[in-house]
């Protein structure tokens, strides 16, 4: 094992622009690392290592040229396989789309090659997204790497393991209902969902398309921002693309490291509460509002009534989008055929075809989604889902209006065992508990690690206002430069 | 009293174009029951006088510069089919026979 493999990415960043190692040097170890651990971890559907070793060996001929190249040139980083990387498998967790190679990149990943990152490979995930615990990919779950018997988060678990288990130094998440927060908490990395709109959703396949977000993940704060600073920013391609430059979070990130939070207003979410808190959870979240304090912040207790509604809304609103955007997996243009005997009609062999490729949650979620949007129930399920988002949004805005952050623990509960709510949904749709609010109000959020809990990782999360991202990286960063960072077990 | 029968399940997994087994619509039935009873909370809100949100940023006409820009190549767009030919994209039938 190279030592290496520990380093940030901005530490790996110096040291390729000092030329004391090489991009194909760097991108080698990484790639010997997977070799040796993901057989036990699964963090990668897919490792492109010949593509990987052929982008490092141009960033370092360009590098030689003398070219002046970005902070992160030369790093490797691994990407969720929702996003579409040009003739790299892109399958979304699913049979339905088992060896689709894109013929085009999503935007963020064509800003990612731009800069010089090189990736390493696709990461596991939840099918299409859809889960808290990545059991419900269709190739094997990914096994956490603080302890390989338990889920290491979902629906991003593949990348945030491949930061814990030192495979990557960044990754790329997408956050729907908290699949960047909560496998970040969970894992002890740390996992950054931007405002909606900040960062470009073109070529990131869709589940919920009015509140899909990517974002980056990584193992420090600052890490996590030089990529965010990559990635953001307007994309005519997208047009619910925000037309503002994006606010300066490494500027931030490096304030906030300084560790004074002077004049710093906080908010606790009251309504939040403690009930089915797993106890060491609680216990980190008290110890990081005390640290808080201890920076300068101002802590005070903020009432955000309608958040108790939020899963349910969320668990409306995603599914009834859900069954709309997956009506494209439709046996016609990509993925999956089933069933073409050449007898049966095209809807038959559509049904055949999704049934065949589709998993249980994505299925559960189709039906749950056209129900909600039948004639009959729309009002009352999709329909009502929608006014109670508007009164999350307006408890957002009344909470900002009294304090700058609010903060939260990221999940209500650490890592559980493999197949412990996998039986029952609902109980697996609880570790969206506190992260779901966010993404229906659009804002930004961060979960940066606090401590342990019985031995498991515990995050806090930083909740910001709409474009204001920066102001989440500060507070992240100066909770680590308290905290540190957290370091599994070998492997 | 369950929220969702067995024979909705069915009726909604046909409108989504999934053919699920009977062993499915065992499994969903109640599971679905379950989901849907948790999220109709949302009806305990009172909210007849709220606006919906159906997104966070408040858009309209979002329309890109009118000037032309590189797109996919037919091979390209074809590229990921299960089946095509004559430089289209090759479906089952979709008309019945006696036509």
């Amino acid at each position: 094992m190279s030592d290496l493999i520990k380093l940030s990415a901005v530490a790996l960043g110096e040291k390729l622009a000092a030329k004391e190692v090489s991009a194909e040097e760097v991108t080698r170890v990484h790639l010997d690392r997977i070799g040796e651990v993901d057989g036990r971890v699964h963090a990668f559907l897919h490792v492109d290592t010949e593509g990987a070793l052929s982008a490092a060996r141009e960033i370092d001929s360009r590098r030689a040229a003398g070219e002046k190249l970005g902070p992160l040139a030369g790093v490797p980083i691994a990407i969720k396989d929702v996003i579409a990387t040009k003739g790299v498998p892109t399958t979304c967790a699913s049979k339905i789309l088992e060896g689709w190679r894109p013929p085009y990149d999503a935007t963020i990943m064509t800003r990612i090659r731009e800069a010089g990152l090189v990736m390493l490979g696709k990461t596991n995930m939840d099918e299409f997204a859809m889960g808290s615990s990545t059991e419900y990919s269709a190739y094997g779950p990914t096994y956490n790497p603080w302890d390989l018997s338990r889920i290491p988060g979902g629906s991003g678990g593949g990348s945030a393991a491949a930061l814990a288990a030192y495979e990557a130094p960044l990754a790329i998440g997408t956050d729907t209902g908290g699949s960047i927060r909560q496998p970040g908490a969970v894992t002890g990395t740390v996992g950054a969902k931007p405002t909606y709109g900040g960062t470009s959703r073109y070529g990131l396949v869709a589940f919920s398309s009015s509140l899909d977000t990517p974002g980056p993940c990584a193992r420090t704060v600052l890490d996590a921002a030089l990529l965010h600073e990559v990635i953001a920013g307007h994309d005519p391609r997208d047009s619910t693309s925000i037309a503002q430059p994006a606010p300066d979070v490494v500027a931030a990130a490096r304030l906030g490291a300084s560790g004074d939070l002077t004049g710093v207003r906080v908010g606790v979410v009251k309504e939040f509460g403690t009930d089915g808190v797993e106890p060491g959870v609680t216990a980190a979240f008290r110890d990081a509002v005390e640290t808080l304090t201890k920076l300068g912040a101002e802590v005070v207790e903020v009432s955000c009534p309608h958040f108790q509604y939020a899963l349910p809304a969320y668990y409306l609103i995603a599914p009834s989008e859900c069954s709309s955007n997956l009506a494209r997996f439709d046996s016609v243009r990509f993925g999956l055929r089933v069933g073409d005997d050449g007898n049966r009609s095209l809807e038959e062999v559509m049904s055949l075809t999704r049934e065949a490729g589709f998993g249980d949650e994505v299925k559960r979620r189709i039906i749950i989604g056209t129900y909600a949007l039948s004639s009959g129930y729309y009002d009352a399920y999709y329909g009502q889902a929608q006014k109670v988002r508007t009164l999350i949004s307006r408890d957002f805005t009344s909470a900002f209006e009294q304090v700058d952050v609010l903060v939260s623990a990221t999940t209500p509960f650490t890592a559980f065992e493999l197949g412990a709510r996998t039986s029952d949904p609902y109980q697996m749709y609880l570790a969206d508990l506190y992260t779901i609010p966010t993404n229906l109000y659009g804002g930004p959020a961060i979960s940066v690690p606090i401590g342990l809990s019985e031995g498991l990782p515990v995050g806090l999360q930083v909740m910001a206002p709409t474009m204001a991202d920066d102001r989440m990286y500060r507070i992240a960063a100066a909770v680590e430069s308290v905290v540190g960072t957290f370091t599994p077990p070998a492997l | 009293m369950a929220a969702i029968s067995r024979e909705e399940v069915a009726h909604l997994a046909r409108l989504s174009r999934l053919a699920v087994t009977d062993q499915e619509l065992d499994r969903f039935a109640g599971q679905l029951d379950v989901i849907l009873q948790s999220v109709a909370r949302v009806g305990e809100v009172a909210a007849d006088d709220i606006p919906p949100t159906s997104h966070s940023v408040p858009l309209v006409n979002v329309l890109r510069e009118d000037v032309i820009v590189p797109g996919l190549t037919r091979d390209e767009a074809l590229s990921g089919a299960p089946d095509s030919a004559e430089d289209r994209f090759r479906v089952p039938q979709i008309l019945a026979d006696e036509e």
